[in-house]
């Protein structure tokens, strides 16, 4: 029984991966790409503000604790306390939710996923051309539907700020672009800005460290440059007598 | 030229013309103990003045070196051998002076050795090795701990490196023969560090509990499922559950950070007690022991300490440089060192897109995925591994350094080479049918490696070299047969094609031209 199940393994591994980078290869989706900063303090301010409005109510971070966030962000933490705090929420707490996962899935029919680490696992382009890639669906449960994550029982929480889109397929039934059907409180400049924001923010909620290991790892690098040039004269001056 | 300048008992001193200055020495009971000191003059007389100034002090280093020592160090050293010790394996173990490059990684894969357990010991200290808690405590590490990310990422890179540096070893013992007697122990137990590392690297990697954590394990695991009649008990035992679970977890923590870890420093010990015994090879593959001087002193040789300790560390300084610069700016190597579906937590509902090892085990994952048959796939990477051991039996030519070996060696070694790096990069890849057929190839020519460094053993007849090359032909082609069908003809010829006649050439040109002729080794080392 296991000998087949190790089978199983081994020819679904060879085989799955073709099925899947078939169907990964969604040309349209690919075409965002998000324009990731996260030294831009202001964009990340406001992500997490984009954040907390837009996308908090059902994704949780639960590994972004708020007083770094605060500290990361610049954000003093008594602003921070007045507008980024839900649920009385004490500020060294991470960023989890109050939805039960048996409510999501009654109202969703799925969890929606903790956030703290897609733009690591699956990178910026995925969470911006998700945000990005909405379409009217009549036949989905939600009225869109989504290139980037087709059928995926997300409700599309930005149409008021984007506007209402259909989608444009070739004849093969390949997306190929959008068609506005109305405008939305947002031109199309500012809202491919403000999903810009929101990603840039994910993608420091996926490592906050980032922040720091670039201006630690130079002076660590100055440190092992100037050491190893000690350590090269020392060494050929040892040398000297070996001949 | 040399010259005894004073004499005080049983002990001279004495100089010795080096760079046309005199340099001082102190001999004690016949004995040369290196004092290295310059006087910085080329003229005797005053070289003498200048002796005489330090002899005092050269006096109480040349004690201290021969055991008499007074104070703190020598009441230890009147219990324990420390200043013996410094003697024979550092400041009178005498390496060949023409170590070039290839040298350093010995050194830093005992430094990687030394940051994986002073990195892992605070990892410990903070990660919980609980089904439930682990993926969040590897999290934690990341954000919550003080400089944890520092210390997570140094072990995870730390793991690359190691695995970089040790293949890098592996290389220059095949290009300079290092394996070759006397040193065949050597090269045994640095294949028992490699596997022992090996073991160590998958077990490490289960424990972030994520995706690829998971899934790898279980294709690991699976693979001695493959193992006739107990294979599925052997599966359950390994894993402590039907499937893995928490109690693959723990089990695996206990032996990454206790078991494995002292496994392997053990046989470090055993790698460098057995390499002080009969001495370091060189990029000559001379024998620097067979030319000494009067007193009992290598030609060739210089003391490992000051020469080599000072000159490793300019090696550490490039290898940490180029470290730091992968754990500050990329310490997921592009998916490679830290792989992207690892930061999802693993769920054995879900089998990711797409199940790739991590980068150091790939060439021998290629060699398993060749052969579609799962058990001879994994006899075949199994084998792969085991072959290692034989080298020193396997190849038993005189020559050891590649200066000094045939043009067709060359060309073995190179070829070995890059089938190895392309077995590597097919590993991450998707085995495309094109893939698979390079994969199969490069897995023969795997093997093909370590059976033409038997055939150039020695000089072969022509009826040897013949039936060799024949029997080569006849063991790959019997495979292919037995599956070309009309679909895979032309890609089965093609690379059937291909590899026989890369035999062909490697067997039979020794009998038409001078490829395999080797060139006379030196009887001392060249700069």
């Amino acid at each position: 029984m296991i000998r087949k199940i190790s089978l199983f393994f081994i020819i679904f591994i060879t085989t799955s991966n073709l099925a899947n980078s078939a169907a990964q290869k969604n040309e349209l989706a690919s075409k965002y790409e998000a324009n990731i900063s996260i030294n831009n303090k202001a964009s990340l301010q406001r992500g997490a503000k984009y954040f907390v409005n837009y996308c908090s109510g059902c994704h949780s971070l639960k590994y972004m604790r708020m007083s770094t966030l605060a500290e990361d962000l610049g954000i003093d933490e008594a602003l921070f306390s007045q507008n980024l705090l839900f649920n009385n929420k004490k500020i060294g707490e991470t960023m989890t939710i109050a939805m039960k996962e048996s409510d999501a899935i009654e109202w969703f029919n799925a969890v929606p996923p903790d956030l703290s680490l897609t733009a690591r696992s699956k990178g910026a382009n995925y969470i911006y051309s998700k945000l990005n890639t909405y379409y009217q669906d009549d036949s989905s449960a939600t009225g869109y539907n989504n290139v980037a994550l087709p059928n995926s029982s997300m409700p599309n929480i930005l149409a008021g700020l984007q506007g209402e889109r259909k989608i444009i397929l070739d004849s093969k039934e390949n997306p190929l672009g959008f068609e506005k059907v109305s405008n939305g409180a947002l031109s199309e400049i500012e809202y491919k800005q403000l999903t810009n924001d929101i990603t840039n923010f994910l993608v420091y909620v996926s490592e906050p460290a980032k922040l720091r290991r670039y201006s630690i790892g130079f002076w660590v690098l100055m440190f092992l440059f100037v050491f190893t040039i000690i350590a090269y004269y020392t060494k050929k001056e040892f040398w000297k007598d070996v001949h | 030229m040399e010259k005894v300048l004073l004499r005080d008992g049983e002990i001279t001193l004495h100089t010795r013309e080096r760079s046309n200055k005199w340099q001082m020495y102190i001999n004690i009971k016949g004995t040369d103990v290196f004092v290295r000191k310059s006087t910085g003059t080329s003229n005797l007389d005053e070289a003498a003045k200048i002796a005489g100034k330090y002899y005092d002090q050269l006096k109480e280093t040349a004690n201290i070196a021969n055991n008499s020592a007074s104070g703190v160090i020598g009441w230890i050293d009147a219990r324990l051998p420390i200043l013996s010790f410094i003697r024979d394996h550092l400041t009178q173990y005498y390496a060949p002076k023409n170590f070039n490059f290839w040298y350093f990684f010995g050194s830093l894969a005992f430094l990687i050795l030394f940051l994986q357990i002073f990195t892992g010991i605070f990892l410990a200290m903070h990660y919980k090795p609980d089904a439930k808690l682990a993926f969040d405590s590897v999290e934690f590490i990341m954000r919550d701990v003080n400089l944890g990310w520092l210390i997570r990422y140094m072990h995870s890179t730390g793991a690359s490196a190691f695995f970089v540096v040790v293949y890098l070893h592996m290389f220059r013992a095949l290009m300079y023969g290092s394996f070759k007697k006397p040193r065949e122990l050597i090269w045994l137990f640095g294949v028992f560090i490699y596997l022992a590392l090996m073991a160590e690297a998958f077990m490490g990697y289960l424990l972030p509990w994520g995706q690829m954590s998971y899934w790898g394990a279980q294709v690991i695991i699976n693979l001695f499922t493959t193992i006739p009649f107990i294979g599925p008990e052997l599966g359950i035992w390994i894993r402590g559950d039907f499937a893995i679970s928490d109690p693959t977890l723990t089990r695996f923590f206990a032996l990454h950070i206790v078991a494995v870890p002292m496994v392997i420093l053990l046989l470090v010990i055993l790698h460098l007690a057995a390499l002080h015994t009969v001495g370091s090879n060189n990029p000559d593959g001379v024998e620097i022991k067979k030319n000494k001087d009067e007193r009992g002193v290598p030609l060739d040789g210089i003391p490992f300490h000051p020469y080599y300790t000072v000159k490793d560390f300019v090696g550490i300084g490039v290898f940490l440089f180029l470290f730091a610069l992968t754990v500050f700016f990329v310490p997921e190597m592009g998916g490679y060192f830290l792989e992207h579906a690892n930061f999802i937590p693993a769920n054995p509902l879900v089998t990711p897109d797409h199940i790739a090892p991590v980068w150091y085990f790939t060439p021998f994952y290629s060699i398993l995925r060749a052969i579609p048959d799962p058990a001879f796939g994994a006899l075949a990477m199994l084998l792969s591994i085991v072959v290692l051991f034989f080298l020193p039996w396997i190849d038993s030519n005189p020559i050891k350094s590649i200066r000094y070996r045939s043009t067709l060696f060359k060309i073995n070694l190179f070829t070995f080479v890059i089938g190895f790096l392309i077995l590597g990069w097919l590993g991450v890849k998707a085995p495309t049918p094109l893939y698979s057929a390079l994969a199969l190839r490069f897995s023969e020519m795997y093997f093909i490696f370590f059976a033409l460094l038997f055939f150039y053993s020695s000089t072969r007849s022509n009826l040897f070299s013949y039936i060799f090359s024949g029997a080569i032909i006849f063991l790959i082609s019997i495979y292919d047969l037995s599956r070309i069908s009309a679909d895979n003809y032309i890609i089965v010829t093609v690379g059937l094609m291909s590899v026989i006649l890369f035999v062909i050439f490697m067997t039979l040109s020794p009998l038409y031209s001078s490829l395999n002729k080797e060139k006379e080794v030196p009887d001392r080392v060249t700069a």
